[in-house]
């Protein structure tokens, strides 16, 4: 490799998100600080409506933040508009679903060359190989419909991984899946984080995966804390 | 085109449904198209293949049926006949009458009394042109209903005999009844209804019922100028089609079918996609998450609109055609014209597009925040 990106990992500062005004007014995130480095795996849990969504909407450039900054790799996202908005989610961020939110027509490996359409390049790990490092390659040529909710989850994160992103946003990945899966799909999202220096945040309802991430952050009432 | 063709194939029932009901849709177009032209040729032939620029009737004749109740004198025709901007200009008489052959078969005429030699008179294809007084051409169409050379017919009630002499090369039809030409001397005695034999009132000898005209060079000459000196109401081939029975009625019911027909492909293309469109949008919304720009996703979804509907429009065209071709030359007034069957597949091809476009443009709406949360 003679070139290599320079991974600054991510860096939220001062955020805040409100919905509505007056009495109606809403505070999503309320004066969020959040720092992931590359290769680094941070957990947020808590309950429902605390605010994780939001967080992750603002971190992935999905909405726009009231007041605060979010930089990836040196880019403060919230300076970003339109279609340069959605050109960087495409080079810099990657995006884990619920269930894997694959699209229902594609093979295994069509749902990584569907990212290298978008993207408009090569994945600079091929797809294939992707694949076989979620152990999912035999499995390259079924739809959606023909895996079970572990190996879809599994599909989504190599797919997140084609166009390399600086930083990893993980929404729920074991929601639909039983405990073993769980633990599989959290520790395979860690190897991977470690393995391609992403920074990755993970929100999630499940106390059990916790054990595989780096560091666990609480979001209680829009605020993030350690735990 | 990645994600398209791959949608193509995995919603194959789908699409192929909708497929199947454009296909179905151009058939009909094809075929009410065939019947359209069919009628057309079945409905003034007569005047669309002769070489007329326009017709110049009787001043204050109804457009309905004017070629019938219309009648001019050589006076006019001569007024016509002098001005700069006409090359020709000739007497031509329209009646329909009911005749019989001689073995006492019913035959409908519409009998076009000519000047012999002149431009209105036809190609004849078998046998000769009519010359002499008696004599009759008639359109190549009523040989299939049993009339041979050299029969003879006779007028009911007038009792005029007319001898078949030739038959024109195609067919020449006026209100869906085939036509008969004949020298406009004998047309002038059936018309005043002059017993065989007998001589007509001299002022019969002078009318018609209206003026064919020629332009210089094939241009229209100036109809309201040449009203004006011979006290006529001209008007273009075109126009005179309106005068002939039943053509407007035919002709808007067809146009009115058709035009219909145009609006529901549109709206029932534009349906699918709508529906189609509202059922990936959880899809959608991850692809715009990940990072998918608006017109990676329109024009994936136009392309794959554009593929159902050429080759939906394809198929449908071809069984049209396989079908309308085993119409061709039986009983019904059926023609396959090129232009009109490529206008309508361009009109069916445009209107789908445009339909889908309208669908697919949700697709620029869709917000990829909807991408994370549950999975509804």
């Amino acid at each position: 490799m003679t070139t290599t990106t320079t991974r600054t990992g991510l860096d939220l500062t001062d955020v805040t998100l409100t919905f509505g005004d007056g009495d109606t007014q809403v505070t999503a995130l309320d004066h969020v600080d959040l720092t992931v480095t590359p290769g680094e795996i941070v957990a947020v849990v808590g309950p429902s409506g605390a605010g994780k969504s939001s967080l992750l909407a603002v971190t992935g450039g999905l909405t726009r933040p009231t007041s605060g900054s979010v930089v990836v790799g040196g880019t403060d996202l919230t300076a970003l508009s339109g279609a340069a908005l959605a050109r960087f989610r495409r080079e810099n961020l990657g995006f884990v679903f619920q269930s894997g939110n694959l699209v229902p027509a594609l093979t295994a490996i069509d749902q990584l060359r569907l990212v290298e359409k978008i993207t408009g390049r090569r994945a600079a790990t091929p797809p294939e190989q992707l694949l076989a490092a979620v152990g999912m390659a035999e499995h390259a040529d079924r739809r959606p419909g023909r895996l079970s909710g572990g190996e879809r989850q599994r599909v989504g994160i190599a797919r997140a991984l084609v166009a390399s992103p600086s930083v990893l946003l993980v929404d729920e990945p074991t929601a639909a899946l039983d405990r073993r899966r769980s633990h599989e799909i959290v520790e395979l999202l860690a190897r991977q984080t470690h393995e391609f220096a992403v920074a990755t945040v993970m929100v999630t309802h499940d106390h059990d995966v916790l054990e595989h991430c780096d560091r666990v952050l609480e979001m209680v009432d829009g605020r993030l804390s350690a735990v | 085109m990645f994600l398209a063709l791959r949608e193509l194939t995995f919603a194959r029932t789908r699409f192929g449904l909708m497929g199947a009901v454009v296909a179905l849709i151009a058939v009909l177009m094809v075929l009410l198209s065939g019947l359209s032209s069919g009628l057309v040729v079945d409905g003034v032939s007569g005047l669309l293949r002769s070489p007329l620029h326009a017709v110049a009737f009787e001043d204050g004749t109804k457009t309905d049926s004017a070629f019938t109740r219309s009648v001019v004198t050589s006076d006019q025709r001569d007024a016509w006949a002098a001005r700069d901007d006409v090359a020709a200009a000739e007497l031509l008489g329209t009646a329909i009458v009911n005749a019989r052959s001689s073995d006492g078969t019913p035959v409908d005429l519409t009998l076009f009394g000519i000047e012999p030699g002149g431009f209105v008179e036809p190609a004849v294809g078998e046998g000769r042109a009519a010359a002499d007084e008696g004599e009759v051409v008639l359109s190549v169409s009523a040989r299939d209903e049993g009339v041979g050379l050299g029969d003879v017919l006779t007028i009911d009630r007038v009792g005029t005999e007319l001898e078949v002499v030739g038959f024109t090369t195609d067919q020449r039809t006026f209100g869906h009844v085939d036509i008969g030409f004949l020298p406009l001397r004998t047309w002038q005695e059936v018309h005043s209804a002059t017993p065989p034999g007998q001589t007509a009132p001299p002022e019969a000898y002078d009318t018609a019922s209206v003026v064919a005209l020629r332009g210089v060079d094939g241009a229209v000459p100036d109809l309201a100028a040449g009203d004006a000196v011979a006290g006529t109401d001209a008007r273009t081939l075109t126009e005179a089609f309106g005068s002939s029975p039943g053509y407007t009625a035919e002709i808007t019911t067809m146009q009115l079918i058709q035009g219909f027909l145009y609006a529901i492909s549109a709206l029932v293309v534009g349906a699918f996609f709508t529906l189609w469109t509202v059922q990936r949008t959880r899809e959608l919304a991850v692809m715009r998450a990940i990072g998918a720009s608006t017109r990676f996703l329109l024009v994936d979804g136009l392309a794959q609109a554009a593929i159902l509907l050429v080759v939906s429009v394809g198929l449908g065209l071809g069984v049209g055609l396989g079908l309308g071709s085993l119409l061709v030359g039986t009983g019904m007034p059926f023609e396959l014209e090129a232009a009109p069957v490529a206008t309508g597949a361009a009109l069916l091809l445009g209107l789908g597009l445009a339909g889908a476009a309208v669908a697919t443009a949700r697709i620029a709406r869709v917000d990829p925040v909807t991408a994370l949360g549950e999975n509804r």
